[in-house]
């Protein structure tokens, strides 16, 4: 199994979706692609069934917003783990914030499912043939999506704070 | 010589045989001293509350002996802790299971004012929900606070008139909350 590596699992994967790899790096050791939205289901579907690599695990789904990042505002961020050869692998993918969507992957991982969820509930991407796309941790009537940088720190329902002791 | 304090009488009319005081102020005397707190702990304040129950301040002095877990028997409603915007229906069902006459105290800053936690999802105090009587400050309050803000309870309930909760006052009050 010592012949699995990043070299190998890059070019496994370039094989496969060179047009859609946008970068490739290794911060701490761990390979990390930025992926064309469009592959995200068909790439982790390919990295489960690949007989050598074989990613059984989806440790994460997980957002992130950058507002300065025209056209990248929103992205998601898939940790992959293989158990059999003991190799990780993270996938970005960055979508504008006009259009938040992006295929489920709940079918291929069912663990997806509430991770996906609260990514929803947190950023407002939409997953697209998601079964149960709805609110997890928050209140269902809430109107924004809490961890996007649009929105002060602070409470903005407060009426018991002077503005002007907290710097606002 | 018993150093054992006991409540003193409320003022009235005494004579050889008999005393005399105002019917508010004989079921005042029992209600203060008789309260069942139903203790809804989320967080630290809870830990807190668990110290001025036990031996060491023991809350049962002061006549609150039995804890009620239901709401239903309960006279005293203590929120202690960060209740977050989730929760907050949550409490308000538990405060309309309680029978009427009821009060609540709010035990440190976060039950008060959501404290620290000036965030999306914690509910700035619990007065958004609930009318509150008493507010205990602290970020935890000692249990000495906790027992001050009992006995300022005990003196509103001594205090209260028996037909407050009849009052057009108290209706207007529920009615901002919208209750009945």
């Amino acid at each position: 199994m010592s012949e699995v590596n990043n070299a190998y699992l890059l070019k496994e994967l370039e094989e496969q979706f060179a047009a859609s790899i946008y970068s490739a790096e290794e911060p701490y050791g761990m390979l990390t692609i930025e992926l064309d939205r469009k592959d995200i289901a068909p790439a982790i579907q390919y990295l489960k069934d690949h007989a050598v690599l074989k990613f059984n695990f989806l440790t994460d789904v997980c957002g992130a917003h950058f507002p300065d990042k025209m056209g990248k505002e929103l992205s998601t961020i898939y940790h992959l783990h293989s158990f059999t050869n003991n190799i990780r692998l993270r996938i970005k993918c960055y979508m504008p914030l006009a259009d938040p969507t992006i295929a489920s992957v709940s079918a291929i991982f069912n663990g997806a499912n509430w991770q996906e969820r609260e990514t929803f509930d947190f950023f407002g991407i939409e997953f697209l043939g998601h079964p149960n796309l709805k609110r997890i941790l928050n209140v269902e009537e809430m109107e924004y999506f809490p961890m996007r940088k649009e929105y002060p720190l602070e409470d903005q329902t407060r009426t018991d704070k002077d503005d002007t002791y907290f710097g606002r | 010589m018993s150093t054992i304090k006991i409540t003193e009488a409320p003022p009235g009319l005494e004579g050889s045989g008999f005393f005399a005081t105002s019917l508010d102020k004989a079921v005042g005397l029992a209600r203060a001293n008789s309260i069942w707190p139903l203790p809804f702990a989320t967080s630290c304040c809870g830990i807190e509350f668990m110290a001025t129950m036990a031996s060491n301040y023991d809350l049962a002095r002061f006549g609150s002996e039995r804890i009620s877990f239901s709401p239903r028997q309960a006279d005293l409603l203590m929120v202690m802790g960060t209740i977050s915007k989730k929760m907050g229906p949550v409490l308000r069902q538990v405060y309309l299971q309680m029978a009427e006459p009821r009060w609540v105290i709010a035990v440190g800053a976060c039950a008060s004012s959501g404290g620290i936690f000036d965030s999306y999802s914690v509910l700035q105090g619990i007065d958004k929900v609930i009318p509150v009587d008493v507010y205990v400050p602290g970020c935890p309050p000692r249990p000495e606070q906790i027992i001050d803000g009992i006995i300022k309870i005990q003196e509103l309930v001594k205090n209260e008139s028996l037909n407050r909760r009849e009052s057009a006052e108290y209706k207007a009050l529920m009615a901002s909350y919208g209750i009945q």
